[in-house]
């Protein structure tokens, strides 16, 4: 009966701990966006916004499905703006473990990337950069081409790394 | 897939690209009964800067309509597929922000519409979200008496469910209040169905699309289209191929993007989505990808769409006519 007691205590702490752990890991995604002027020439624009499993189609339509089937629980996206020319959206899906960060990070192909050091894995690509840190998947995506813009975003990107 | 097609190659003078109204010879005669696809590129398109040049498309959206209607004037096409008094929408998709419809490409379709006898406050530009046509590049506008940009989440949808096969769906009230929808959609790469052109593109006239994503959207985006108000209604593709995805959507990923400098207009939105396939895969065999199937997202709503019980056009390249044109 006591050793009964004991592996419901042992398993209760367990998920505890990982709702622990998982509450913090999203209360990190949430804040890793720069405030404007804190990364040099990058300007947040408007709020940060959130969506959950249930709702992301809402915001990548089909697109979601990859991120749920590798067990996304709160995608955060936020707009930016580079010495007000070069619009970009910076997103971190944060997921439920480290290795479905690593699936999508894996699947993507690697075409015309250079790896870069950032997080635990990162792609720099012409107009984007995606990495993986613990169980969160950035990606930082420029919407138009401009001078300097592979320095601007790892720059961006080393400033959400920092915060992850 | 050449040696099956019949490929119409044509040269345009370069005094028609700038507009000057030299009259083009067309010489192609529309085969009664048989679906035609026009295409039409410009490897100038982008001379001298990396965005396409706004009359350079608005001379393509010419070319090509002339040669789908073989129609001698810019405006005569547009008087065969409207009619003064109707109401007419654009259903964009604009899911890709940069990768979205050519805002330029719009502006010359509205124009045409409008020298066709289509009342500004008559023609509505729009997708499912308000939100991502502003970021597209559009500005929102409800103003009555001109040209409407708006978004389906702004409008709303019908009360009523309609249903066809495993869609049960409500949908947007711009639809149904439309005389004529055109389907200006964005060619790309889609991780669940293989590619997104035509057909797929009815998913955001809808209000459930994320549940009809299962089995690689098959048979869903056939079902779909045979709900009659989209059947009859969407009877016009303007596909935009300025830029195209060949891997990562229909998220917009820059990465897999390349500059297909083309449009692609037709009725038939399965020869349209069958000839938009095979340049996405014959793209991903350049960049040394594997083909949709093999990579696990097939484009089986396709054949679906062509098959006896839904006949929404054909998928064999014997049966329909490509056209395929280079601006000089």
């Amino acid at each position: 009966m006591k050793t009964m007691r004991n592996r419901v205590g042992v398993a209760v702490a367990l998920l505890l701990g990982a709702g622990l752990l998982f509450a913090t890991g999203c209360k990190r995604a949430a804040s890793a966006f720069p405030a404007s002027g804190t990364i040099t020439g990058w300007d947040k624009v408007g709020d940060t916004r959130s969506f959950s499993a249930d709702t992301l189609s809402q915001y990548i339509d089909g697109g979601a499905d990859q991120y749920v089937d590798a067990g996304v629980g709160t995608t955060y996206t936020s707009d930016y703006k580079y010495q007000g020319t070069i619009e970009a959206v910076v997103d971190v899906y944060s997921m439920k473990t480290p290795d479905g960060a690593k699936k999508i990070f894996d699947g993507d192909p690697a075409i015309g990337s250079k790896t870069v050091e950032l997080g635990d894995a990162a792609r720099l690509y012409a107009s984007s950069v995606v990495f993986r840190k613990g169980r969160n998947l950035v990606r930082i995506t420029a919407f138009e081409q401009g001078a300097n813009q592979a320095d601007a975003l790892m720059a961006l990107a080393h400033g959400v790394d920092s915060r992850l | 897939m050449s040696n099956r097609r019949e490929f119409l190659k044509e040269m345009v003078a370069g005094a028609a690209v700038l507009g000057t109204g030299a009259q083009l010879a067309f010489g192609q005669t529309r085969e009664a009964g048989k679906a035609k696809v026009v295409i039409v590129r410009d490897a100038k398109l982008r001379t001298p800067g990396p965005k396409p040049d706004e009359k350079r498309v608005a001379a393509m959206l010419d070319h090509a309509m002339q040669s789908y209607f073989q129609a001698q004037n810019p405006v005569e096409p547009w008087k065969q597929l409207v009619r003064p008094g109707q109401v007419v929408s654009l259903k964009l998709n604009c899911l890709g922000r940069a990768l979205s419809p050519n805002v330029a490409l719009v502006a010359a379709i509205c124009e045409r519409l409008q020298q066709a006898g289509i009342k500004a406050g008559d023609i509505t530009v729009w997708d499912s979200h308000s939100r991502d046509l502003q970021a597209a590049g559009f500005k929102l506008s409800t103003d009555p008496g001109s040209v409407r940009f708006t978004g389906s989440d702004t409008t709303g949808f019908e009360t009523a469910a309609v249903s066809y096969g495993v869609v049960t769906t409500r949908l947007a009230k711009i639809v149904t209040q439309s005389d004529l929808v055109i389907n200006v959609p964005i060619l790309k790469s889609h991780n669940l169905c293989g590619v997104t052109m035509a057909m797929k593109n009815m998913y955001g006239v809808i209000d459930n699309p994320s549940q009809l994503h299962g089995t690689a959207c098959n048979p869903s985006v056939a079902d779909l289209n045979m709900i009659p108000e989209i059947r009859q209604k969407v009877r016009f593709v303007i596909g935009d191929m300025l830029t195209a995805q060949y891997e990562g959507g229909p998220s917009y990923r820059p990465e897999y993007t390349w500059n297909e400098n083309g449009l692609m207009i037709g009725e038939d939105r399965v020869a349209i989505d069958h000839t938009a396939w095979q340049i996405v895969e014959r793209k991903r065999a350049e960049m040394g990808l594997n083909t949709l199937e093999k990579a696990g997202t097939p484009a089986y709503y396709i054949a679906t769409a062509a098959d006896a019980q839904h006949r929404l056009g054909t998928n064999d390249p014997a049966k329909f006519t490509l056209i395929e044109h280079s601006m000089a």
